[in-house]
């Protein structure tokens, strides 16, 4: 086990502390969905409507100057914590609408203007996605394509859950506009080798786009080191509050890129017969932003950086290892994504034999035991595995190697109920 | 445990062997529903004798494929409902909805009405589980319309 303390960090959780069914206390283990918050977070978004809510950058008074500080403070820190700079972070609500952003910037640049043109899209051109995609990541592509006469594309999966990269060489070649993968698939597991993949986009010119969704809250990530062009994140599953989330672009592409969402915040000088934009990351920025949402997400990753994104990535590590070893050992289970460790994060989906995944999640639930069951918003992956869908426990910072046993446990006294074992 | 109330033996017997199941001719109406919260699906097929609602159901068959509470409703509903008209078996089914959109509360399910269907109750308790429930019925609902010619 690593040296983060979970039983001490879950008491910065207020919801953990809480009993559900009957009294049982809850183990929560399904934060690849949304995670819980800590009181810091919780504090720092009431403090901000306590004392210094304002509308950010416009009016000279006094709350306005603190609103926008502690608006602009947030996306400084953000940055620095996926190794950017303020200018290169736009705040959306969400990863889906990241890549929405940079999908719809990418149909608009046909009629941007010359300095757009390298986003344009049309006949001939492909856009790359792979089968592990949450559909955050698949949809957006597919509607450009439908939009623009452009190709999809996609990597395939081995049967141990990872991408298949030998024909990476033909998939990603000269026609190839944009590579779009998750560093971390959602359902899987699996942590993709980012940095090799955009070295071959790199070399053909076409850019590549990063879901971090599931990465940024649990493991160091450094947008320079990754070597792409684009990576989107949400704030709720790392800590922070919903209606934010992030898109890192590029300062030079994020310059040239024409906007998706218009409108107020993000002109430059409006005539009746035309505007003129903002430079980024406000021209991507229109209309009032979630503010103490962005504070709150601020104060997120202050909590994050204090516990060492190192030190959370071993700590799920080591959650995961013992959670494959325990659950690999009731009859029936089988892990659906690697069997190991290695180049793996911390959600475990797995199917148990002639039980469906939503009637496990019932006992399960049953038992105070949160999961999720179901596709996880990755259709394709359940095609691919012939299964109709997955129970999937995920895990974070509070979480302790007892919430694991009790996870195999409840899943063995399903096999009971269900008379199945 | 609660798991009882909603898991009764009822429910279980019927998923584990399901009646009517497979898909089968001559069929007038066919659906597909899936429940696109977790992937659940069902082919249904709806052969009917007779016109309008005073059709008899002569037949209804299915694939599916997914839960317990989902697997065993396709079971009971087929049961309920062949043999009745059109009519009473739509009555049969609003009688079914209401159950499930009860959350448990002052439900007094009608037993000569819903049979088997009246094991239910404990899953109308669970807002998650109710689209489980309903989603075979939908289908027959849908697939009843094509074969009278009502589809929109």
């Amino acid at each position: 086990m690593s040296d983060l303390l979970p039983e001490e960090v879950k008491k910065d959780f207020p919801l953990l502390q809480r009993t559900v069914r009957g009294g049982r206390p809850l183990i929560y283990l399904d934060s690849g969905a949304t995670s819980q918050k800590p009181r810091q977070v919780l504090d720092a978004e009431r403090e901000f409507y306590e004392r210094h809510n304002a509308a950010v950058h416009r009016g000279a008074h006094l709350l306005a100057e603190e609103a926008t500080d502690a608006f602009e403070g947030a996306r400084t820190r953000i940055a620095t914590f996926v190794g950017a700079v303020p200018g290169e972070i736009v705040f959306t609500k969400n990863a889906t609408e990241g890549i929405n952003l940079v999908a719809y910037a990418m149909s608009n640049a046909a009629t941007a203007g010359p300095e757009a043109e390298r986003f344009a899209v049309g006949p001939g051109d492909e856009i790359v996605v792979t089968e592990m995609e949450h559909h955050a990541n698949l949809v957006p592509w597919q509607q450009l394509c439908q939009r623009t006469g452009a190709t999809l594309r996609w990597f395939g999966l081995t049967d141990d859950g990872r991408l298949d990269l030998e024909p990476l060489a033909e998939l990603v070649n000269e026609r190839t506009k944009l590579v779009a993968l998750t560093q971390q698939s959602n359902v899987l597991g699996t942590i993709n080798p980012v940095e090799a993949i955009a070295a071959r986009a790199r070399e053909v010119g076409a850019l590549t786009l990063v879901d971090a969704a599931q990465s940024v809250p649990h493991l160091p990530v450094d947008v320079q080191d990754l070597g792409v062009d684009f990576l989107v994140f949400s704030g709720h599953k790392m800590l922070g509050p919903t209606g934010i989330g992030v898109l890192w672009g590029r300062r030079e592409l994020l310059e040239a890129m024409p906007p998706f969402i218009t409108g107020g915040s993000m002109i430059e000088v409006v005539r009746m017969e035309g505007s003129t934009f903002m430079p980024p990351p406000q021209r991507f920025e229109a209309g009032s932003p979630n503010t103490a949402q962005a504070v709150g997400l601020g104060a997120a990753v202050d909590y994050l950086s204090a516990l060492g994104m190192d030190r959370v990535h071993a700590h799920e590590e080591a959650l995961t290892g013992y959670a494959l070893e325990r659950l690999t050992e009731v009859p029936g289970v089988r892990i659906i994504g690697p069997g190991t460790t290695e180049a793996r994060g911390g959600a475990v989906s797995f199917t148990v034999a002639d039980i469906h995944p939503h009637d496990v999640g019932q006992v399960l639930d049953e038992l105070g035991v949160e999961v999720r069951v179901g596709h996880h918003c990755a259709w394709p992956i359940c095609r691919r595995y012939q299964i109709p869908a997955t129970t999937r426990a995920s895990f974070y910072v509070h979480n302790t190697l007892a919430d694991i046993d009790a996870l195999a446990d409840g899943v063995r006294q399903a096999q009971k109920f269900f008379g199945t074992a | 445990m609660q798991l009882e109330a909603m898991y009764q033996e009822v429910i279980l017997d019927h998923y584990r062997n399901p009646l009517n199941k497979g898909l089968r001719e001559p069929y007038e109406g066919e659906a597909h529903h899936v429940n696109p919260t977790c992937g659940d699906e069902i082919t249904l097929r709806v052969h009917l004798t007779g016109e309008g609602r005073d059709a008899r159901v002569a037949d209804v068959s299915y694939d599916a494929m997914g839960c317990s509470i989902s697997q065993a409703s396709a079971s009971v509903m087929t049961d309920l409902i062949i043999g009745k008209s059109v009519k009473e078996a739509m009555a049969v089914g609003e009688e079914f909805l209401a159950l499930m959109q009860s959350r448990g509360q002052d439900a007094e399910p009608d037993e000569d009405v819903l049979e088997d269907a009246v094991a239910f109750v404990g899953v109308s308790k669970y807002p998650a589980r109710i689209k489980c429930a309903l989603l075979a019925w939908m289908a027959w609902k849908d697939a009843t319309a094509r074969a009278l010619g009502e589809a929109s």
